[in-house]
């Protein structure tokens, strides 16, 4: 008894042996990927709070001996850009009015196109949904000359407006996408109920719809914010100088080099460029992935 | 004329198509004011599509659908005045009960004093009282199909429908819940659709039954008549459980009386007389149908109380005490045959008994038409 006893524990303490050593490699192995994720970052935002002087005599690689926030202070608002010396903050704020109008556009349409192709199908629907979902699909780069055509006609180039509606528009497929799958979840029976009690297309949308959906348009929203504010392609080719978003203006920042590169004030503006879409996430990213795997609403 | 005007619903000719599938096949239906209608038939028979018809939920291939003396066919739903209670219960979500209620009369624009006196009504007589302030997501089963009557009956319409209320409740909840509906039907008195596919519902509940398979309607009548003169072989099969017993049998003369022959496990045949004569033009070979509650073991006394008891011989093959009653499995030939006994006179496994069949209450059936003769 006691023999057999003690060869049950001389089991249990190789097969825990066994168990911390797979552990050990996984979490190691775990850890030599997030460095070699994190360690750009680390440097970009150690060089932001360095001085010129000390990047140059200590390389681009290596942590910080001082700490000032002024390259910050320059990013934002005296840096020069292309001739002008106001920094990035113009183009922050056109990045921002691009995005924010954007976003809430792009994802009320695609609530809207979501709820008719899930709730109110008509003939013909889901030909519709499978042709707007090539849209995924597209890369933006196909529809630069068709779009610097259509802005041009309305006279939107060079316009954070003329950026909105083409945001707009390419969104729509993801966010019809995001929505319709999601919806198609929700009982058609609470439709059916609903009609019975005299609400129409509208207010079923407003008051059963929409209540429901926080969890898709918080994917949504996080999707589509980030997406738009990264977006880089459309903001070069169809703005310039003054009108430019964040992304755009960083390019021109790094590529005004009269003098020599200042390598402190670029970490600062690559950060303030990279903080919006980062705040977002940290502050949804929890919903985002609960939205992603949360199924029917029961 | 007149008997149109008297009708709270009347269908006539009612077709429902899909593309080339027929879902219904010309259905006619009425329903006298606050009579109970109940829909019953097999999943696909038509009578869920039927009903959200009469809802307006769907639109009508070719046919009339009239709500009192009004034609709805092309009505909104909204303008039809009925409400439903749904299987799902169909409660939105992410409103309390109160508000679940309530939205309906806020669509229709009724004054708040109005809607706050309604729910204070529904909530008494449903006794949801306590549950207004909850959301969906908080409420056990009974409780939510509670709140989906009250959503209904808060809008006192001229019709009610109900599609299959309860196969979500858990049995014992189901009967309970089965007798309130029915005490509510008793107390509003209001006109009611209610489609089941639960044959014990139906009888419980409706005062007439529309019997439904593959889109049409096989027997339309009171929940006795189809239980006892079921319209053809479909219907004496799908009301009734355990179901009634179908015994191909010949039709002939006992001694000048009329008679049918069946087979018995011996090879041999047996002739039952039958209580009624036969109907002309019956074909020779016909399937009797014969209630497994009508079979009794034989004995003189059963004799003297039913007036056509005819008996033959079948051995026990296998018995089923469920505590109320026995169900035995007999053998009559190569066919297997329920009987349905009380505890006191049950066979017992292996026994070959005499049965003694209340030939009174069995039915004949054309097997080629499976109409009853």
């Amino acid at each position: 008894m006691a023999e057999r006893a003690a060869a049950i524990d001389l089991e249990a303490a190789a097969a825990s042996r066994r168990h911390f050593w797979s552990r050990f490699a996984i979490y190691g192995l775990l850890t030599v990927f997030a460095a070699v994720y994190l360690i750009p970052l680390f440097v970009v935002v150690f060089n932001s709070f360095r001085e010129q002087a000390e990047i140059a005599r200590d390389g681009l690689i290596s942590l910080p001996r001082t700490f000032r926030l002024e390259a910050w202070a320059q990013a934002w608002s005296t840096y020069c850009i292309a001739g002008t010396c106001q920094g990035m903050q113009r183009n922050f704020l056109n990045s921002l009015w691009m995005t924010i109008p954007a976003t809430i556009i792009s994802t009320l349409l695609g609530a809207v196109n979501g709820y008719v192709l899930s709730k109110w199908r008509f003939k013909g629907s889901e030909v519709l949904f499978t042709l707007m979902l090539l849209g995924v699909f597209m890369p933006g780069q196909i529809a630069l000359m068709p779009w610097a055509f259509v802005l041009g006609k309305l006279g939107l180039t060079n316009s954070t407006y003329g950026l909105i509606l083409v945001h707009v528009v390419q969104g729509i497929s993801f966010t019809t996408l995001f929505c319709r799958n999601y919806y198609v979840g929700i009982p058609d029976d609470l439709i059916k109920a609903a009609r019975i009690d005299g609400a129409g297309f509208w207010r079923i949308f407003w008051k059963i719809i929409m209540p429901l959906s926080p969890p898709i348009l918080i994917v949504t929203v996080i999707w589509q914010f980030t997406g738009i504010w990264n977006e880089y392609l459309f903001g070069v080719v169809f703005t310039s100088g003054q009108a430019q978003p964040i992304t755009a203006a960083l390019v021109a920042l790094t590529a005004s080099g009269t003098t020599a590169r200042s390598y402190d004030v670029m970490s600062a503006a690559v950060l303030i460029g990279a903080l919006p879409p980062l705040l977002i996430y940290l502050f949804g990213g929890k919903y985002f992935v609960r939205g992603l795997t949360q199924g029917a609403i029961k | 004329m007149t008997s149109q005007s008297l009708s709270a619903l009347t269908i006539r000719n009612l077709y429902k198509s899909y593309g080339a599938v027929d879902v219904l096949k010309g259905i006619n239906l009425e329903a006298q004011p606050g009579e109970f209608i109940a829909l019953v038939g097999p999943s696909g028979c038509g009578k869920s599509t039927l009903l959200a018809m009469i809802a307006g939920l769907e639109s009508v291939t070719s046919g009339e659908i009239l709500i009192g003396n009004r034609l709805v066919n092309s009505v909104p739903p909204k303008d039809r005045d009925i409400a439903m209670v749904f299987q799902s219960y169909a409660l939105y979500p992410t409103m309390t009960v109160r508000q679940n209620i309530t939205f309906g009369m806020e669509s229709r624009g009724v004054p708040k004093a109005d809607q706050a006196e309604a729910v204070k009504h529904v909530a008494a007589l449903l006794q949801i009282e306590v549950l207004l302030g909850r959301k969906p997501g908080q409420l056990s089963g009974g409780q939510r199909q509670r709140v989906a009557m009250g959503r209904a009956l808060v809008r006192d319409p001229k019709l009610f429908l109900f599609d299959e209320p309860l196969s979500n409740l858990d049995a014992k909840l189901r009967v309970d819940m089965r007798t309130e509906i029915k005490k509510l039907h008793n107390r509003v008195g209001k006109t009611t659709v209610y489609v089941t596919h639960d044959q014990v519902e139906a009888m419980t509940l409706a005062s007439r039954i529309a019997v439904m398979h593959q889109g049409s309607v096989q027997q339309f009548d009171a929940a006795q008549m189809i239980y006892s003169r079921p319209a053809n072989m479909f219907v004496a099969g799908f009301m009734g459980s355990p179901a009634m017993n179908f015994i191909p049998a010949e039709l002939g003369d006992g001694a000048g009386r009329p008679c049918v022959t069946v087979r018995t496990v011996d090879g041999g045949t047996a002739a039952l007389e039958l209580a009624q004569p036969v109907p002309a033009g019956a074909p020779r070979n016909v399937v009797l149908g014969v209630r497994p509650e009508h079979i009794y073991r034989f004995s003189d006394d059963l004799k003297h109380r039913k007036r056509a008891i005819a008996a033959v011989k079948a051995p026990v093959e296998l018995v089923e005490p469920t505590g109320a009653e026995t169900l035995a499995v007999l053998r009559f030939g190569d066919l297997e045959v329920t009987g349905r006994f009380d505890p006191d006179s049950a066979p017992r496994t292996g026994e070959t008994m005499t049965l003694g069949i209340d030939m009174a209450r069995a039915c004949l059936f054309d097997p080629t038409t499976q109409s009853l003769l």
